[in-house]
């Protein structure tokens, strides 16, 4: 029995202990913010943070997370209004939305290392998440709005 | 479109949009006609109707408030969510006339008074903040794949890799081993050409999708490759080269383009070709069925409920009025979710195990199964008179159609394919002849964000860049010179015109708003500007779904061949609107797609085969190469223009655009896509 913490609460797994962490987290415990995109750690769609620092879940198992903190789009913030949430909504970053958990997840973790990061930086760390829809130049905008409150 | 259309009813309506809560309907084509979102239709189609709905509303509230006083309708007004009566100061809240409101009378629509204009409120206003936009950041928007329903299995399906192969054996021995696995099961597959109906193939069924995965990996399977298994891209290009350098089926003839080319000075020639392209949303195709006897119901993300219905029930072989089609949020569809074979597949796997089904396409399958773009070979010859004007324009476009995916004969681009920036070219040239040569498919063609539009788009504005260069004039002054005088384009050469679906008269190709973007984004982009060494700057205009685009694109490439874009600017115009920060998004995405598509978008085909799998062998353009500022210029409407189309036209002028700007910036010209390695060297 593999034992875990998702957002602060315990979830226990006695399935494969390879099954990747995504899989685990939308089909068995039906959190459903965190994405499928690509499965191959080339997109973003399904990053989640395990303890402070952002990871594909898709190809993190279920094992490697044991005793750790993982969390995803829907514990980010109590009420949802993270600076990272907020700027998004503020500069109307969306547009078919899949891929924006992602996006968040991960602006999330770099305003963590890195509370306030250049355009150059913005751009490099946020390279790993694709958005087919094209919202980049809001992405950059949101985070730097979000690390600067301009 | 979820927060568009509400938008126009409650503009009307007089609500307060900030008490306005969207409920999606369900997939239903008779109660509510069509619903598909493609075709850059939906604001085109829908602004009037919506209008008048609202009108309905809003004059049933009155009528309700009017008769509770005992006034005359003509005293009140609907009024930010309320009806007010102004001589005597009373009001009343939507909310407590609803009931006696829905019991009026509905008004015909010749009796509705639609609002004017300058009363609007939101429409054509700006910030209007889309609907699912806290959910979407706080993780709780459902798209297809977040559909749970109690008891249900997770499907992935193992299909033909060669379109129109079949299955032949299978052993799923080992597949059944893996841990979560329940069941491996056969398919249904229909033969080539297939429409949208499932390819068949294997499917795993199990606990949750990273079993379902794994256990696809463990099966062993014969395939049967049948009549597309020597699809080959290398070959096959050359194939569409020959073909665009001979005679093919005139379908555009003006003048005598043969004795005008015979007799030019000069005659520049374009050879262009771009492969096939993958939709890849970023939300994989993925459905939930759930059927039980004579009823289906069905959860997906589609483009096209009013069709997923019907062929859910055919497939089924049930009534049309027994399925009920839940439309989730799309997480991408450009096309590919107009598609419904996903639907159809989930449909199947749910009425064999009896119980509620979801299939999971992986990023995989998305890209080797898919209805992908198709590839094109475009030839254009321009003669010039002695004074650098052009007096000829011979093109021909060489493409497996869309049409095949229905009929496998088809070997001609289908009218609405040659009507996407093809025939209906709009310079004024005294001799014009478009030809149409034969091209057969061999795999799935379908419509992709702009289709055909694309490698038309491309042909012929890379060409404005190479006649400009040839009479060492400025871009665009040649791209406005061959534009012509301002006036309304005759195309009565064309048989079986077609202009995406509109009467020619309503909304004709108008040269002046053609110039009018032009000059626009010249304006607003500092045309001529000066720029630093190794930048350069292009520009391109075209016409689609009925809207008219300039784009214009500074370049940087470095001498290792490095591509950087430090701005685009697009000048929209686009007729009446409804929500200008939406269109800037949707320009903003356009650019980036067109990205994509220029420096990296191929599929190709080997053994009848995709060789590209997922976003390392396909990649699209990431936000370290996005352009540094994207500038959308908005023309604003004159009263009368109907609206026309947006989420479609911001794709076909970048490339060009893009590659105009390359040639400027280090005189090479691309004429192949994507641009791949082309400039290093
Ligand atoms: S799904 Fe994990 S990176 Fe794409
Ligand atoms: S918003 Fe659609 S993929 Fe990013």
């Amino acid at each position: 029995m593999i034992k875990l913490k998702i957002n602060g609460q315990e979830q226990s797994w006695d399935g494969d202990p390879d099954l990747p962490l995504l899989w685990f987290i939308r089909d068995e415990v039906g959190l459903t913010g965190t994405k499928f995109g690509c499965g191959q750690a080339l997109c973003g769609a399904c990053t989640v943070l395990v303890d402070k620092e952002a990871v594909r879940a898709c190809i993190t198992s279920v094992s490697d997370a044991v005793g750790r903190e993982v969390t995803t789009i829907e514990g980010l913030h109590p009420t949802g209004d993270h600076p990272v949430q907020k700027a998004w909504r503020d500069l109307n970053v969306p547009q078919c939305g899949y891929c924006q958990a992602g996006q968040i997840m991960q602006a999330a973790a770099l305003l963590i290392q890195n509370p306030k990061p250049s355009r150059d930086q913005i751009r490099e760390a946020m390279a790993g998440n694709i958005c087919r829809c094209g919202t980049y130049q809001r992405i950059e905008n949101a985070v730097h709005l979000a690390s600067t409150g301009v | 479109m979820r927060t568009s259309l509400p938008l126009v009813v409650a503009e009307e309506m007089g609500a307060d949009w900030s008490r306005v809560r969207v409920q999606q309907a369900h997939g239903d084509e008779v109660k509510y006609g069509n619903q598909d979102t493609d075709g850059s239709r939906s604001t085109r189609h829908y602004l009037m109707p919506m209008r008048q709905i609202g009108a309905s509303a809003r004059t049933m509230l009155e009528a309700a408030a009017a008769k509770r006083w005992g006034v005359p309708a003509t005293e009140v007004k609907a009024i930010n969510h309320e009806v007010v009566h102004d001589a005597s100061g009373r009001r009343i809240g939507f909310g407590d006339l609803a009931a006696d409101a829905a019991k009026q009378s509905v008004p015909s629509v010749e009796s509705l008074k639609l609002k004017d204009p300058k009363d609007f409120r939101y429409l054509g206003k700006g910030e209007i903040r889309i609907v699912d936009l806290r959910d979407i950041t706080v993780g709780k928007a459902q798209y297809g794949a977040d559909v749970r329903l109690p008891g249900m299995k997770y499907a992935v399906i193992a299909r033909p890799p060669v379109t129109g192969g079949k299955l032949v054996s299978f052993d799923g021995t080992e597949a059944t081993k893996v841990s979560g696995v329940e069941k491996v099961m056969e398919v249904k597959g229909w033969p080539w050409p297939s429409k949208f109906q499932p390819l068949g193939g294997v499917a795993v069924i199990a606990r949750n999708t990273g079993a379902a995965v794994k256990g696809r990996d463990a099966l062993k399977i014969v395939w049967d490759d049948g009549p597309n298994g020597k699809y080959e891209s290398v070959a096959y290009r050359a194939q569409l080269e020959e073909a665009a350098r001979k005679p093919g089926l005139i379908v555009r003839k003006e003048g005598d383009v043969d004795a005008a080319l015979k007799g030019a000075d000069k005659v520049i020639v374009g050879e262009y070709y771009l492969p096939h392209l993958a939709h890849v949303t970023m939300e994989p195709p993925t459905a939930v069925a759930d059927v039980k006897g004579d009823k289906a119901e069905i959860w997906a993300p589609l483009q096209s409920p009013g069709g997923t219905r019907e062929d859910v029930a055919k497939t089924l072989g049930i009534p049309e009025e027994n399925v009920i089609i839940n439309v989730t949020l799309l997480g991408g569809g450009f096309g590919r979710k107009s598609k419904c074979d996903y639907a159809l597949e989930a449909a199947l796997l749910s009425k064999e195990l009896g119980a509620p089904v979801k299939v999971q396409w992986t990023r995989e399958d998305d890209v080797r199964n898919g209805f992908l773009h198709t590839v094109s070979a475009e030839r254009i010859e321009a003669g010039l008179d002695k004074n650098g004007k052009v007096i000829a324009w011979r093109h021909r476009s060489v493409a497996p159609s869309i049409a095949s995916t229905f009929a496998a004969d088809t070997v001609h681009e289908a009218p609405f394919e040659l009507g996407m920036g093809f025939v209906d070219m709009p310079f004024e040239i005294a001799n014009i002849q478009c030809e149409n040569p034969e091209a057969a498919a061999h795999t799935r063609i379908g419509w992709f964000r702009s289709v055909s539009n694309i490698p038309h788009a491309f042909a012929v504005q890379s060409m404005v860049g190479e006649l400009a260069h040839a009479t060492n004039r400025d871009q665009k002054d040649m791209l406005l010179e061959l534009i012509g005088s301002p006036r309304l384009v005759n195309l009565s050469s064309v048989k079986d015109l077609w202009n995406y679906g509109e009467p020619y008269d309503s909304y004709p190709i108008d040269t002046a708003r053609l110039r009018r973007v032009v000059e626009l984004v010249a304006d607003k982009g500092g045309w001529g500007r000066s720029v630093p060494k190794g930048h350069g700057l292009g520009i391109a205009v075209h016409r689609s779904f009925v809207s008219y685009i300039a784009t214009m694109v500074e370049v940087s490439v470095d001498d290792k061949g490095k591509l950087t874009v430090p701005r685009v600017d697009t000048a929209i115009d686009c007729g009446t609107y409804i929500n200008p920060e939406r269109i800037q998004a949707q320009i903003e995405g356009a650019a980036i797609m067109g990205l994509s598509l220029a420096k990296h978008g191929e599929i190709t085909f080997k053994d009848g085969k995709v060789q590209q799998g997922n976003f390392d062998s396909f990649p699209v353009a990431r936000i370290d190469e996005a352009p540094l500022v994207t500038n959308v210029h908005i023309v604003p409407p004159s009263p009368d223009t109907p609206p026309s189309g947006v989420g479609e036209p911001g794709v076909p002028p970048f490339a060009p655009a893009l590659i105009n700007a390359i040639f400027a910036a280090t005189g090479k010209r691309i004429r192949a896509l994507p641009i791949g390695k082309q400039l290093e060297a």
